[in-house]
């Protein structure tokens, strides 16, 4: 059995919240363990906001959409937007941020893409006809009530 | 968003009175956090348990109230909630702030280690 769900927002901090909030309810709702929400919810939360803070960044916000596909033993979210595409179109590395030095050194950015790397099992990022295209999976196991 | 203050202890506690600590909110917590802890005592304590849900510009913002504090004191983090508490362990900030399950056990830290 295969639920589909889909929704879409314009690229605002606020309306971002609403989107990523109504995506989780729905999850949760279709009997996805608890602790597996929030791992969706971190690595949606850091996709939108890179779309809200980069690929609209100077324009006009654009809109987010955003499909669900779930399965019996996997989650794919896929969220396009319309805004400028991923540098040299390609998926950041997300390595992770240096921690060592002082604390006035401390990096305040730089993790979204390490969480997306270390929470999705598989990512795809396309870029097509203006549109930018981010596919990300989670494998997972339902529990049916 | 709203915070909280109050003195235990010897320390400063502030309760962060909101569900998320996300990219809607980053700034206004770093700037109510500036606020609330330009003067005080040399340790700060950070209540998260109200808080359910915090992505990368709440960390960060995080991050930076402890920066605003200065070299001379220091901010703790307590009643981490566990999706919280996975996001600091994932970029492993989790070495870089001292963490308490609850509130409690960070002040009972420091009545040990206070005077």
């Amino acid at each position: 059995m295969v639920e589909t769900f889909a929704c879409s927002f314009t690229a605002t901090e606020l309306e971002a919240r609403s989107g990523i909030s109504a995506v989780v309810d729905q999850l949760r709702g279709l009997g996805l363990p608890t602790g597996r929400v929030d791992e969706v919810q971190i690595v949606l939360a850091e996709a939108v906001n890179n779309v809200v803070e980069h690929a609209y960044a100077g324009h006009t916000p654009g809109d987010v959409n955003i499909h669900c596909n779930l399965a019996s033993d996997r989650l794919t979210i896929y969220v396009q937007d319309a805004g400028a595409p991923l540098p040299d179109h390609q998926l950041p590395m997300g390595a992770p941020q240096d921690l060592t030095g002082p604390v006035e050194d401390l990096p305040e950015g730089g993790f979204g893409w390490f969480l997306i790397h270390e929470l999705t099992s598989d990512i795809h990022y396309e870029r097509s006809e203006g549109h930018n295209n981010l596919q990300l999976s989670f494998e997972i196991q339902v529990t049916h009530n | 968003m709203s915070l909280t203050s109050s003195n235990i202890d010897g320390a400063q506690i502030v309760a962060v009175n909101s569900e998320r600590i996300d990219a809607a909110m980053a700034i206004q917590f770093k700037e109510d956090m500036r606020v609330q802890t330009e003067t005080g005592p040399a340790r700060v304590i950070l209540d998260l348990s109200q808080v359910k849900f915090i992505d990368s510009s709440g960390l960060g913002a995080i991050v930076a109230a402890m920066k605003q504090l200065g070299g001379a004191r220091r901010l703790d983090l307590a009643g981490l909630t566990p999706v919280v508490e996975k996001v600091f362990r994932l970029t492993r900030m989790d070495t870089v702030f001292q963490l308490y399950a609850t509130l409690d056990e960070a002040t009972n830290a420091t009545a040990e280690t206070g005077t």
